[in-house]
């Protein structure tokens, strides 16, 4: 079936399989493989991207953190995606929470980051006035193995303050 | 030039993982790959009557199908084992198929290969596996009853004992002398490493010449590449293993796997590329575990509370076969089951055996956290036991700082310590006597929450390690590392290292050591890593290892190319070498500011060649290979404050406390990351982890909803302190910090767990301490 899907602004179009999840159109029919595969159960959360449906993407803003891997592509179909490819400003200013992560050391193998960075970018997005609680919680379908946490809770609440 | 050692230098690695540059193997574009998705096990044990492949190999798509004899007749030897600990030792054969016997759920009977990942998951659906059933060994200790058997060939489920006990007689002396003793048994629940990048392996042949190139996500890529010679046959030569980005590994992607050979066999005989990535479920179940063990410790004591020896029997569970250093693991906790404390008679002894799961192997600390949670819970049973504040106990049984170099009883020489300064440090920042009296005033109102306050000290042996010490310890093979530094035409900067990260920040880490050594900005310097063509020579990245030995590689050989660069620069100063000050990346001529020589220059005059000294060789590059003298004793006091909700059980970590001395502090930043990374892992074995298996032997806990790797909401900041005692064993002064947060907070919870829960009579709950078990506890206790 043919799915349609502006994916970091571009207009993308793949013929693909029903059973195809986002995360698959992404990273196989995009080749965008910064989205990451951790998991089969929608637990680990490195597959979180950015999603408007075809009236939120009219709004302003990237839409709403979603794990691809629980969505199919075609439940996106005439839908928006941002994914940590399209988060940089064009001349590669990194975005804010990717500037915080790096300052403050919130990531070491960087497998989880790029789910972690969107669910912090929607995070911040509804709520700029984040205690560490907040962050925490807001977290919790974003698995890191390697950091702790302890840094990504400071680079997460850095990039609210900032935003506020 | 400010030297940048001891500064908090932002990562350079972060900003391609940042924005989804960076390439991980599934991420690799491989037009035209087959794709390799295995059948496994669904039973514990069973004989393989008959596999039908003809459903699978009637689909459109599928390329092979391939049952373990046949897989077999393609390779040349079965999957390595490295460390055969005794002479002795029972192993099995370990082929990456099952032949006639599968002996845990989730290996491997038949690899399908097919044109997509999907065609290859439907296919192998369409495999019929019929099995007959086999008794199912569990249980460690009734394993060595040998009434049931994992392998019936080998006629025995006991793969070996191991002991280190240098005067018996003197150990039972000690007991018999002794005013107070202690007998715990504590369990090591088997956990799951779960590195959030699961396996993946992609073959590449190269369109001619015979040579293959393997990505795979490992932390040991030139193992790898010499494994892979030795399974498959292939000539070592003509492999190439390239390690991509790797999300994690924790130990468990320092290992030779099944499907590593699978993929490479199938690329041969098809001339195809080949891939597989591992599914959560499969990561669960097919890639190593760690811990499995049963503890016996006993101390003794003087009326003090002076431990005057230390007996220690264990029995580890194997799994189902010996992965590449699965015996091992144990005995790297053999030299540390007396933790800090000087210890004048010392027993251990472990026996090891074959159960039906999931093979054990090295994870995260292998073998050190297992001998730290033992003895600093005997510890403070002990406190307990004599009434002595834990505190105080463990500062009466310190080795003093001025006791360094010690000779401890189990044969090591710890190179230096002051773990009385990090305990005085640790205790102060934990606000201990004011947490102490807190605790008081809970229990004298009845409060229902229950604080709890608990201490671990431990050291560690990493740094690995001393060839010759790993030659006494029948380890397959050395523990050195390779290091080359070259300075190209142009004067930007190669560095080559053997260790391989997974996101340890080597390629900053290690900028940072040349850049110090040659005086250049490290934005000149690029780190080359995990790649056998361009790093040929490497014994990776484990066991806290990379500091202290590739590390200080890095630092000689920037050493040896400033040495050559002085060199040229005397010849063509017309000076003595000794007349010479390198400052700020020149070379001055003491006394004459205006004759200089920058480092760049020098670095193009011997890339021409036309004004060498006489005899010298051209280009200004050098190689060093470091073999440690000695292991590294990183250690460090870290205290854990919970609060237990005694309706419910439920255990809530309130803030925790950890003061880590990892010597000289090369990069504070990454420093805190490995701790705080460190403490959580611990954490997460003492609260909520464990590879739960029924009585059939299947594994319960295969998917990240049922195995509870902890999310940030389990969790709370961190308060770090350190101290800073060098080790006199490399030249840097550096210790390795890795591991150390997992080493200590596993006892640390623990120790806060029961001491909770203390004055209502509980000493001991096993881990992990879910809701359940510490609620059972706190009903039993005031039953």
């Amino acid at each position: 079936m043919q799915v349609s899907i502006t994916v970091n602004g571009v207009a993308r179009s793949h013929d693909v399989e029903p059973r195809t999840l986002l995360v698959q159109f992404l990273r196989e029919a995009c080749g965008l493989t910064g989205t990451k595969v951790g998991c089969d159960t929608s637990s680990c959360g490195a597959c979180t991207v950015l999603f408007a449906d075809s009236e939120g993407a009219a709004a302003s803003g990237h839409g709403e953190s979603v794990k691809s891997c629980t969505m199919f592509a075609a439940q996106a179909d005439g839908g928006s995606v941002t994914t940590i490819e399209g988060l940089a400003a064009a001349d590669g200013t990194l975005h804010p929470v990717q500037q915080a992560f790096h300052e403050h050391h919130g990531l070491q193998c960087g497998f989880c980051t790029a789910g972690m960075v969107m669910a912090a970018v929607s995070l911040i997005d509804e709520n700029t006035n984040l205690t560490e609680r907040d962050v925490r919680l807001g977290l919790e379908g974003n698995l890191c193995r390697c950091t702790g946490y302890h840094n990504i809770v400071q680079a997460v609440l850095a990039a609210a303050e900032s935003a506020s | 030039m400010t030297a940048t050692i001891g500064t908090r230098v932002l990562r350079r690695e972060d900003p391609a993982l940042l924005t989804g540059e960076a390439r991980f193997t599934d991420d690799l574009a491989i037009p035209g790959a087959l794709h390799v998705h295995l059948v496994r096990s669904t039973v514990a044990h069973g004989r393989i009557r008959a596999v039908d492949t003809s459903g699978a190999r009637a689909l459109p798509g599928v390329v092979d199908v391939v049952t373990g004899a046949e897989l077999r007749d393609l390779l040349a030897a079965p999957l390595p084992c490295a460390w055969a600990v005794t002479e002795d030792m029972v192993a099995p054969e370990h082929w990456p198929l099952a032949i006639d016997e599968v002996r845990y759920v989730g290996d491997g009977i038949t690899a399908v290969l097919a044109e997509s990942r999907e065609i290859a998951q439907d296919a192998a659906e369409k495999v019929l596996v019929d099995y007959e059933d086999l008794p199912v060994v569990l249980d460690l200790e009734a394993a060595l009853s040998g009434d049931a058997l994992v392998h019936a060939e080998l006629g025995t489920n006991r793969s070996y004992t191991w002991e280190l006990i240098p005067d018996a007689a003197a150990v039972d002396a000690a007991f018999a002398a002794a005013a107070h003793t202690v007998r715990e048994r504590y369990l090591q629940q088997r956990l799951i490493p779960m590195a959030m990048e699961p396996r993946a392996i992609a073959v590449v042949p190269a369109p001619f010449g015979g040579d293959v190139t393997m990505y795979s996500a490992t932390q040991v890529p030139h193992f790898l590449k010499i494994f892979m010679a030795i399974v498959t046959g292939v000539p070592e030569h003509k492999i190439r293993v390239v390690a991509p980005s790797v999300g994690g590994g924790f130990g468990s992607k320092l290992n030779i796997y099944a499907e590593e050979a699978i993929c490479l066999a199938l690329a041969q005989r098809t001339g195809r590329a080949v891939r597989w990535n591992e599914e959560r479920g499969e990561n669960a179940q097919a890639t190593i575990h760690g811990r499995g063990m049963i503890q016996d410790i006993e101390l003794a004591a003087d009326a003090d509370g002076r431990v005057t020896a230390v007996r220690v029997n264990l029995l580890a569970d194997m799994g189902a076969y010996l992965q590449l250093v699965t015996p091992g693991i144990p005995l790297l906790g053999a030299f540390l089951y007396h933790g800090v404390y000087d210890v004048a008679n010392y027993s251990f002894s472990c026996t090891s055996v074959f159960t039906n799961r999931t093979p054990t192997d090295a994870y995260r600390g292998a073998g050190r956290p297992e001998a730290t949670y033992a003895i600093e819970r005997a510890m403070d049973a002990l406190a307990t036991q004599m009434g002595i504040d834990p505190a105080e106990l463990r500062r009466r049984n310190y080795i003093r700082k001025e006791q360094f170099p010690y000779d401890s009883p189990a044969g090591l020489v710890f190179d230096s310590g002051d773990y009385e300064a990090a305990l005085d440090q640790a205790l102060d920042r934990s606000g201990y006597t004011s947490l102490r009296a807190e605790q008081q005033a809970r229990r004298a109102e009845g409060s229902s929450k229950l604080l709890g306050i608990g201490i671990s000290t431990f050291v560690e042996m990493c740094g690995l390690a001393p060839s010759r010490v790993l030659a006494s310890l029948r380890y397959a093979g050395g523990g050195w590392e390779s290091a080359v530094v070259r300075v190209l035409p142009t004067g930007k900067v190669q560095v080559v290292t053997g260790s391989a990260p997974h996101g340890q920040a080597h390629e900053t880490c290690w900028s940072m050591i040349a850049a110090d050594v040659l005086q250049v900005p490290m934005d000149d310097i690029e780190v080359l890593h995990s790649d056998t063509a361009i790093a040929p020579h490497g014994l990776d990245t484990y066991g806290s290892r990379s500091l202290a030995v590739g590390g200080t590689a890095i630092h000689l050989a920037s050493e040896r190319v400033v040495d050559k660069a002085r060199a040229i620069a005397a010849h063509q100063l017309e000076c003595a070498e000794a007349d010479l000050e390198y400052v700020g990346g020149e070379f001055r001529v003491k006394g004459t500011p205006a004759r200089t020589l920058p480092i760049q220059a020098i670095a193009f005059e011997a890339f021409s060649a036309h004004n060498l000294p006489d005899g010298m060789e051209p280009t200004l590059e050098a190689n060093t290979v470091w073999d440690p003298p000695n292991f590294t004793f990183p250690f460090g006091v870290h205290v854990a404050v919970v609060e237990i909700d005694a309706e419910t059980g439920a255990v809530q970590l309130l803030r925790y406390v950890a003061v880590d001395d990892c010597g000289t502090r090369v990069n504070p930043l990454v420093i805190e990351g490995q701790v705080h990374g460190g403490i959580v892992q611990g954490v997460a074995q003492a609260l909520w982890e464990e590879a739960v298996y029924d009585s059939d032997g299947q594994l319960k806990t295969s998917s990240l909803t049922d195995y509870l790797v902890p999310s940030a909401a389990e969790l709370p900041s961190f308060e770090l302190g350190h101290t800073v005692t060098p080790s006199p064993t490399n030249p840097l002064g550096v210790k390795g910090i890795g591991e150390a947060g997992t080493i200590a907070s596993t006892p640390a919870i623990v120790n806060a767990v029961v001491d909770a829960l203390a004055h209502l009579g509980v000493r001991d709950i096993t881990m992990p301490a879910t809701p359940e078990r510490v609620w059972t506890a706190i009903q039993e206790a005031t039953r």
